[in-house]
């Protein structure tokens, strides 16, 4: 929003002041000041001229030779403009002036000297009337500057509308003046307005409010109004703060607008005689005053007159109602509108005007016939023959309750941690408009309706009223008396940096991250089925609706993005999938681990078995523990997984995840060569198991000894199932056994296999007798000939 | 004999000059002293000799034996130090400027900072806690003081599921849960908390717009919390992670679920205050919304608003990360381009 000093000064001295510093002030007080612009300095020596005579320019039809009166002497000039007169006073520019980035000098047009320039409005900046050379009054003498009574100089800077938010009192500029008083510690003036006391006695209009979205319609009728056009000023300021001035009417409703926050309506009294605020019960089709036919649903609340809708409320009025030209009568609103409803309609119409950004803000409906007051005061001023011809009518259908907040000094001492004197407190809140109650430390303030609406409403809110007038910058700065204590260690946390930097140090992986939905596209395209998982309603992009219930998918995806680059791609990734709903509905979200290893280079078996390594290597490292391995098949089968080689993971008997082979379907699609090992762990089940205290065994002081024994065992046996034996054999001076190796070969072996293992023997007291080691060895070798295994 | 003896001390003295290695050494050795050896026959010649010249004989012959094995003995220590002058003089001299195959792996730019931060806050006392993703409508909003009709609310940012739940917009959706995990903090102490997340906003993405970011929240609790308080904090922890003494300001800024709420600028990293593009030319740069946590907030986290104040606020983890790395086009922190992400290899 745009703010005029100019404007401001109208309500506050500012005199002596330094806008710069003052704006910076204000920055740091009530709202971000986004830019400041120093506005009309480039509009210089430019006069009251009379043009005394006009002669046709020899060689051009549209150019005139004109005699312009500039007070002290009469000059020459050459004017295109088509709306000279004899008798015209008009702002001219002389030689050695400047009219925006144009500097005067005299100059010969079309083989005529020209000593100076008529101007339009456009030229001074005035408007973005352009048609002719603006046309003066005649109240200055010809030769006075044009500066000395037009505003062209003014500071006007831009308040960062997001930061005035929760600020309704400030989209005008009165509001605005009623901080810069504060933080200027000068007195704010009251409102210049016009008393319609007189006017009691005549008909009200007629005003039926049908809608519960409405707080206040005030109104008032005027008629005899004669003037057309605003005067240069209201113009200046109007421009100057973004508002193209258009006639005197609308102009004045937007004046209004900018100094008091309120938007109003102007509805030509010829056509609109008696207001009802309703909704309709079905959609319809309404001309907005810009012409465009707009759909109307039935929550959006219309004006009508009687029966037919004649605006939106709080948004934009009608186009068949609207003032013209033959306007000589006005049916003015000012009116207080539900904020959320008026909100709801803008963004559905897809139409934000000045005025429902306004009442989005929710706006204080007291300001409503202080509008009107002000309004009328204005216009009079403009054009005294008007006349009131109705009642001030006013329907306070909702009014927001006065809040008294009750706090004392010792309150605001422990929320802002410094000293600020009771009276400074008295002082702030009185000038921001509080009346202010106060014995000794206590104090009772009431809040001001136009901060009620919205943004002060408890104690916490005073606080942010003292400090921001107070200044941040003069707070003296403290760190907290708290007791130190330890912070209790987070494992789970510190357990996932640990694996996110073992997984990228020891194994070379890249950690990526993918969103939270599905590619729903490109599994299709890769051939990797998602099970129906939790739906977002309403995402911007219809092929990424559904949360991911695995991460495997977008790890997939994202190998297969680097394999023209990479031929050995290992990626992982620790985000959060959900796995479908929990009985109380809500969803169930997991932390998991995935892991994807892609390489066109080693075979599937390699990939399988440093999959393995790397799964196991984690859990030691972090959980001094080893998994263990149950098949699936069947449904169990992740949809992306191969058949053959997939296993779940198990941790201490808690099932943690799942690791396997990636369906050769998939792999194909991405590339012949690839082959791809996948991982998932559920870090919340992972995080289950606490690792047992480390204990210290004391080492023998006698040497042990070790034996290989090399088993044949059928070719499909796996080594869990010869542990499983293995185990069964109980000898406290069997230390410990641990594979070797397995060997196959089908020329010697056929479709046997030998799998070596190394026993440790050895005891505490003694060294053993190598009798005794040759007895344990006979002992396996029974047990495990009772499983019909034997040595190769 | 004599003469036979001075014969066989020349011939040796000759040949163990010519010896060039161990093998030779022993050859020789096995010539002179084995059990055939010419010395060895000599000695055995004299049990023939009667026992006057055996003596004399006998003595002779030692004394040859003797020098023969003192030379051999030096000479095999010559020949050792020969050789080993030889293995390093013909020793291969590497390549050390073979490049070596480089491995290292690579974490996610947001896992660094992440890192960084919550490294600096947990020196200065702070819990680390994770919130989930998922959140009820309750959390989001109603917990942190966003009413019914706040445009916040407005179905297009945020991503509702169907089962009404819906996905973070901001990380303070995991205060209200905090408040209840840890409660009011015990007399004297105060709860110190740092919650880091992936929010989503239903929108669409361009270089500088993304649905899915991370941001970073921290709270303080306690007795006597103060504004002051709060801008001391600020000021400390913005200089540890910016490592430099930064200046801040604040400014009245408006969040629901903080009262009074601040927008904090720091003196502009680039120009230091001096005004340049970065900044506008105003010499403070936009850092970080803060506030003091409204009364309503810490009542529906079941702690006393009348006893208890505290401050929190947010950083933009995404945006400082593409602070400080310079990543110009916000969409390659999901893009598992390894071409980009293998760049950050360093802790």
């Amino acid at each position: 929003m745009l703010i005029s000093m100019n404007w401001i000064s109208d309500f506050t001295d500012l005199s002596g002041i330094d806008y710069k510093e003052l704006i910076g002030r204000f920055t740091l007080s009530t709202a971000e000041v986004e830019d400041i612009y120093e506005v009309g300095r480039n509009v210089n020596n430019v006069v009251v001229g009379e043009i005394l005579e006009i002669a046709d320019h020899p060689k051009s039809k549209k150019l005139h030779l004109l005699k312009v009166n500039v007070g002290d002497e009469i000059v020459d000039c050459v004017c295109g403009a088509p709306n000279v007169f004899v008798g015209a006073y008009v702002p001219f520019a002389k030689v050695g002036g400047m009219v925006g980035t144009l500097e005067i000098k005299s100059a010969e047009i079309a083989g005529c000297l020209s000593n100076g320039m008529c101007c339009s409005e456009k030229e001074l900046g005035i408007s973005e009337d352009n048609s002719g050379l603006m046309i003066l009054s005649k109240e200055y003498n010809p030769g006075t500057d044009i500066k000395s009574f037009m505003q062209l100089e003014d500071t006007v800077f831009e308040v960062d509308n997001k930061s005035l938010t929760n600020r309704p009192d400030l989209w005008g500029h009165y509001g605005i003046a009623r901080e810069i008083s504060v933080l200027t510690k000068r007195p704010l003036k009251p409102l210049d307005v016009f008393e319609t006391e007189e006017y009691d006695s005549l008909d009200k209009i007629s005003v039926e409010v049908q809608s519960d979205k409405v707080y206040r319609y005030s109104s008032i009728s005027i008629a005899n109004i004669t003037k057309k056009v605003s005067p240069v000023n209201m113009k200046i300021r109007l421009t100057y703060c973004g508002i193209r001035p258009i006639s005197l009417l609308v102009d004045l409703t937007n004046y209004l607008m900018l100094e008091l926050g309120q938007p109003m309506h102007a509805f030509d009294n010829s056509i609109v005689k008696e207001i009802v605020v309703k909704n309709f019960e079905n959609t319809f089709a309404f001309s907005t005053l810009d012409d465009i036919e707009r759909t109307i649903e039935p929550e959006t609340v219309m004006i009508c007159n009687g029966s037919e809708p004649v605006a939106i409320a709080g948004i934009m009025g009608g186009a068949s109602s609207q003032i013209t030209e033959d306007t000589t009568t006005v049916l003015l609103e000012s009116a207080n509108f539900d904020g959320v409803s008026v909100r709801k309609s803008a963004v559905k119409l897809g139409l934000r005007t000045d005025a429902s950004s306004r009442y989005e803000k929710i706006l204080d409906p007291e300001l409503t016939v202080p509008a009107i007051k002000r309004f009328l005061k204005l216009l009079v001023s403009i054009d005294p023959d008007v006349k009131v011809t109705s009642a001030l009518t006013d329907c306070y259908v909702k009014k927001y309750d006065s809040v008294t907040i009750e706090f004392d000094k010792k309150y605001v001492d422990k929320y802002t941690g410094i000293d600020i004197s009771a009276d400074q407190i008295e002082e702030t809140l009185t000038a921001l408009g509080f009346h202010v109650t106060r014995n000794e430390d206590d104090f009772k303030a009431v809040v001001p309706s136009y901060r009620v609406t919205k943004d002060v409403t408890i104690k916490a809110d005073i606080i942010e009223e003292i400090t921001r007038i107070y200044g941040y910058d003069n707070f003296e700065l403290k760190s907290t008396a708290s007791m130190l204590k330890p912070v209790e260690p987070m494992y789970q946390r510190e357990n996932e940096y640990k694996m996110k930097m073992y997984l990228a140090e020891h194994y070379a992986m890249n950690e990526v991250h993918s969103y939270i939905w599905y590619d729903n596209k490109l599994n299709k395209q890769l051939g990797i089925e998602t099970d129906r998982n939790v739906k977002i309603m309403n995402s911007e992009m219809a092929d990424n609706d559904t949360i991911k219930s695995t991460m495997i998918p977008s790890l997939i995806i994202g190998a297969s993005k680097n394999l023209d680059t990479y031929s050995d791609v290992r990626i992982f990734e620790i985000g959060r999938v959900v796995k479908g709903l929990k009985n109380d509905g809500l969803c169930n979200e997991r932390k998991h681990l995935g892991i994807l290893l892609a390489s066109k280079e080693k075979s599937e078996k390699e990939l399988y078995f440093l999959m393995k390594e790397v799964l196991e290597q984690l859990t030691m490292n972090i959980k001094s523990s080893q998994l263990h391995y149950s098949e699936i098949s069947g449904e169990a089968v992740p949809s992306y997984a191969h058949p053959v080689n997939v296993v779940n993971v198990y941790l201490n008997n808690i099932e943690i995840g799942c690791f396997g082979c990636i369906h050769p379907k998939i792999e194909q699609k991405i590339d012949k060569k690839v082959k791809m090992v996948f991982a998932e762990i559920d870090l919340e089940n992972f995080e289950e198991y606490l690792p047992k205290a480390m204990t210290f065994d004391e080492v023998s002081k006698y040497p042990g000894s070790t034996v290989d024994l090399s088993f044949l065992v059928d070719k499909t046996m796996k080594y869990q199932e010869l542990q499983s034996y293995l185990n069964q054999y109980e000898n406290k001076n069997l230390i410990q056994y641990s594979f070797v190796e397995a060997y196959e070969d089908a020329n010697v072996l056929k479709d046997k296999k030998s799998i070596t293992v190394r026993f440790e023997f050895g005891s505490k007291e003694r060294t053993l007798e190598s009798q005794e080691i040759n007895d344990m060895t006979a002992e396996i070798l029974d047990l495990l000939g009772k499983e019909g295994i034997g040595l190769r | 004999m004599y003469n036979k003896l001075n014969e066989i001390k020349a011939d040796f003295d000759e040949a163990i000059t010519k010896v060039q290695s161990k093998d030779e050494l022993e050859q020789l050795r096995i010539n002179y002293l084995g059990k055939k050896g010419i010395v060895t026959e000599l000695l055995k010649g004299l049990k023939n000799l009667d026992a006057a010249e055996k003596k004399v004989a006998g003595k002779e012959v030692n004394l040859v034996k003797n020098s023969i094995e003192e030379a051999l003995i030096t000479n095999g220590k010559r020949i050792e130090e020969e050789a080993l002058l030889n293995s390093i003089a013909s020793a291969e001299k590497f390549d050390y400027s073979i490049p070596s195959k480089l491995n290292t792996g690579s974490l996610h730019p947001i896992t660094i900072i992440q890192r960084q931060i919550e490294d600096i806050f947990k020196s200065m006392g702070f819990i680390i806690e994770d919130g989930l993703e998922v959140q009820t409508e309750y959390n989001n909003f109603e917990a942190v003081n966003i009413p019914k009709h706040h445009p916040a609310r407005d179905m297009q940012d945020t991503y509702y599921l169907e089962n009404g739940q819906l996905l973070k917009t901001h990380t303070s959706a995991a205060q209200n849960a905090i408040m209840k995990k840890y409660g009011a903090p015990k007399p004297g102490e105060t709860l110190k908390v740092l919650f880091p997340g992936r929010c989503f906003r239903n929108e669409n993405i361009d270089a500088c717009h993304e649905n899915t970011f991370f941001q970073m929240e921290g709270m303080m609790i306690g007795e006597n919390i103060s504004i002051s308080n709060l801008i001391y904090f600020m000021k400390v922890l913005l200089s540890e992670v910016f490592q430099r003494d930064v200046k801040v300001r604040l400014r009245p800024g408006f969040f629901p679920f903080v009262e009074p709420g601040f927008e904090l600028d720091v003196n502009c990293l680039i120009c230091g205050g001096e005004g340049c593009s970065t900044c506008k030319q105003s010499g403070w740069l936009e850092l970080l919304p803060c506030g003091m946590i409204h009364p309503n907030v810490l009542e529906m986290g079941g702690i006393d608003s009348d006893k208890y104040t505290g401050f929190a606020f947010g950083l933009g983890l995404t945006r400082l990360a593409m602070m400080k790395y310079e990543i110009k086009d916000i969409r390659v922190f999901n893009s598992a381009n390894l071409k980009a992400l293998k760049q950050f290899s360093k802790k």
